[in-house]
């Protein structure tokens, strides 16, 4: 049985280009165009003919960029926001995690929030005085309760919002990023809560950025780009296909500034803050590629980064070094050799040629990573210097710390209970 | 029909509203040392200016009201009270669906019970106020009269009146915010359009037959008319033009909130 449908459902917004023209009245009245003006110049589309449906007792989480259309549909499954066009239908009480703590007065206490809130997502007075000590345990807030709800910190503003919202029980649990407000310890209390509902067969909404929390709890997943159903599918599968997606998207992006920036022999020989030497031996291009051989900017972790320098030296050079050194944003240098470091003798270097430092695998943390490459003399004297010129991106949904992904593997004794 | 259709829908939140409107009233007076007791101080000290400016400064002379400042001081506050209940009402539900659009955006629920819990709070402060009227009444040598048990017909109609005029002003101002200052000044106007601090019998007015017909068409006329007949004068009240005045505020009503109904699904969009 379904416990959502969504059949070709459109959600046109209607954007007033001129609205500042029509916004007052007496602009109204004097254009004389008052019932005209009422009406939208330009329509926005935000959902164009999605279709899917949530068996019940599964979770559905719902991924894509920002305003792609994840919170239009979530509110579309509320009955906050209608369709323009096409048909919803829901089964059972819809609960709708959006804002946490929507509709908090300020000036009144937790508990009477408690109350007003809960009877607003739908609970009777009498349920909510049953389940009120739950509600407050759980928001950790027992000593505060009784506190106007202005002097609590945003957490535990939140944390009141969560509870309230978790206890409605509804069939239906709509969830719009709302974890991500969470701190360390109340976060994985949430998720928990959401398990719990997933067991008693409860259906769920998942709408997140944090991709790893999509892959863990969801059944399926939608991909939603533009308004429009991208992809829809298993978990696992889906969640590459957008990674993918933003990597090409990073790519471009890269590659834009790359154009802009243009560094290269036609700048000159001045000194340059980031490039330095005489260039006996110049470093004419470096590319970075996978292992493939495909030019790239974003890696994941597991993929093997090949750096190409296109090198010429016009005379014959009989002392040369050539090194590469990468550092993270912070400056933080990850990983550094040259050929003097790993006893290579340097012979002979005339005429173009080209340089490949070749790394099976990145196994690098999530982040943003800066290249030197260098040709030097062995007693340091620069040729051509490369200073964080060239940039790369590492993406993957592991939110491991550190530098660098030390190869690993876990393993637990019998007695141990735990899974993955 | 539509109309009863929401209605109904608004009935089955009757909690939600009657916790908003307990929040509302609590909320407003907290931190204040007096607390809810400016319910009662409010209209008094507005009342105690008036008196002084207009009882011992101007001095009018209105046989109808009586030849003390003490009478004419229960004439303003038999009409002052209502007439804040009125216009708070009024000025606060201009605001109401921007100052939740946090609500209307993200939890569904009839928005209509913004204003209606606007309405209803300023009726409990209204209500609050009553009891100092109503000691004030024998304390300035007026009898207390069976007619007095017609009050809650005259509240009945302001408030369906008030309901109708706030379902329309809540939702045009989303769309035309300069409502807002509008209304500042028109009720300023309007208060001096209704017999509060004057009463109809006034030489100028009786002489005038443009100025009477225009007062008749105010319904405020009538609504004050109404607490200043049970209160002040201790007489019937107006049935005929109380009556017609209840059509007219049902009237506003309907109108107010079919234009309500229509813009509704633009709130989530434009508060």
């Amino acid at each position: 049985m379904n416990a959502i449908e969504i059949d070709n459902v459109s959600r046109v917004y209607q954007k007033y280009s001129s609205r500042h023209r029509f916004q007052t009245f007496k602009s109204a009245l004097l254009k004389g165009d008052f019932i005209r003006s009422l009406k939208p110049d330009e329509l926005v589309t935000a959902l164009d003919g999605v279709s899917f449906n949530v068996e019940k007792g599964r979770t559905l989480g719902i991924i894509g960029e920002n305003g792609s259309g994840k919170s239009t549909i979530l509110k579309i499954v509320a009955g906050i926001a209608k369709p323009s066009s096409g048909r919803i239908s829901t089964v059972g009480k819809v609960s709708a995690l959006i804002e946490l703590g929507a509709g908090f007065h300020p000036e009144i206490t937790g508990r009477e929030n408690v109350f007003i809130n809960g009877i607003m997502l739908g609970l009777t007075k009498k349920e909510i005085t049953q389940k009120f000590e739950e509600i407050v345990s759980f928001a950790e807030l027992e000593d505060f309760i009784d506190a106007p709800v202005k002097t609590y910190s945003s957490g535990m503003y939140m944390r009141l919002g969560f509870s309230v919202a978790i206890n409605v029980n509804p069939d239906i649990l709509l969830i719009d990023e709302v974890l991500a407000v969470g701190d360390a310890s109340f976060i994985p209390k949430c998720l928990d809560r959401i398990d719990d509902f997933r067991r008693r067969k409860k259906t769920i909404l998942f709408v997140s950025h944090d991709l790893g929390t999509v892959e863990k709890i969801c059944d399926k997943v939608v991909l939603l780009k533009n308004g429009k159903i991208a992809a829809i599918g298993e978990p696992k599968r889906i969640v590459n296909v957008y990674l993918q997606d933003i990597a090409r998207k990073q790519e471009k992006a890269f590659e834009k500034k790359k154009a802009e920036k243009a560094p290269g022999p036609e700048l000159g020989d001045e000194r340059r803050e980031d490039r330095w030497g005489k260039r006996e031996i110049e470093i004419r291009e470096v590319v970075l590629r996978n292992l493939l051989g495909q030019e790239k900017h974003v890696f994941s972790p597991e993929e093997g980064l090949a750096i190409e320098m296109d090198v010429v030296s016009p005379a014959a050079i009989k002392d040369f070094v050539f090194g590469i050194g990468i550092f993270n944003s912070k400056g933080v240098s990850c990983y550094g050799t040259n050929t003097q470091i790993e006893e290579f003798q340097p012979l002979l270097v005339q005429g173009e040629g080209k340089v490949v430092c070749r790394i099976e695998k990145l196994n690098l943390i999530n982040g943003t990573y800066y290249l030197d490459v260098a040709v030097h003399k062995n007693d340091g004297y620069p040729y051509d210097y490369h200073r964080s010129l060239y940039s790369f991106l590492v993406s993957s949904t592991l939110k491991d710390v550190g530098i660098a992904r030390l190869p690993h593997s876990w393993s637990f004794s019998p007695a141990i209970k735990i899974k993955k | 029909m539509n109309l009863v259709q929401n209605i109904k829908g608004v009935w089955k939140y009757r909690v939600l509203i009657q916790n908003m409107v307990s929040r509302e009233v609590k909320a407003r007076y907290r931190g204040t040392i007096l607390g809810f007791f400016w319910s009662f101080f409010n209209p008094l000290l507005l009342m105690t200016v008036y008196t002084i400016v207009f009882g011992f400064i101007l001095k009018p002379k209105d046989l109808s009201i009586g030849d003390t400042p003490w009478l004419y001081a229960l004439y303003l506050f038999c009409g002052l009270l209502p007439w804040t209940w009125f216009s708070s009402s009024l000025l606060e539900s201009a605001n109401v669906l921007m100052i939740n659009g946090s609500l209307i955006k993200k939890i569904l629920f009839p928005a209509e019970i913004l204003p209606v819990v606007t309405v209803t709070s300023n009726l409990v402060h209204f209500l609050f106020g009553l009891p100092i009227l109503l000691l004030f009444i024998p304390l300035f040598g007026k009898p207390f009269t069976p007619w007095m048990l017609f009050l809650p017909v005259v509240i009945l109609v302001q408030y369906v009146f008030s309901l109708g005029f706030s379902l329309l002003l809540a939702s045009l101002t989303v769309h035309f915010r300069d409502i807002r200052d509008i209304l500042a000044n028109l009720l300023t106007f309007w208060f001096f359009a209704t017999p509060i601090i004057y009463s109809l019998s006034l030489p100028a007015i009786q002489k005038s037959h443009v100025l009477r017909i225009a007062l008749n068409l105010n319904p405020m006329t009538h609504i004050i008319g109404g607490y200043q007949s049970c209160l002040f004068y201790g007489e019937l009240i107006h049935w005929k033009k109380l009556g017609a005045t209840f059509l007219v505020g049902l009237l506003f009503f309907i109108v107010g909130y079919y234009v309500f109904d229509r813009l509704r699904d633009s709130f989530p969009e434009e508060v």
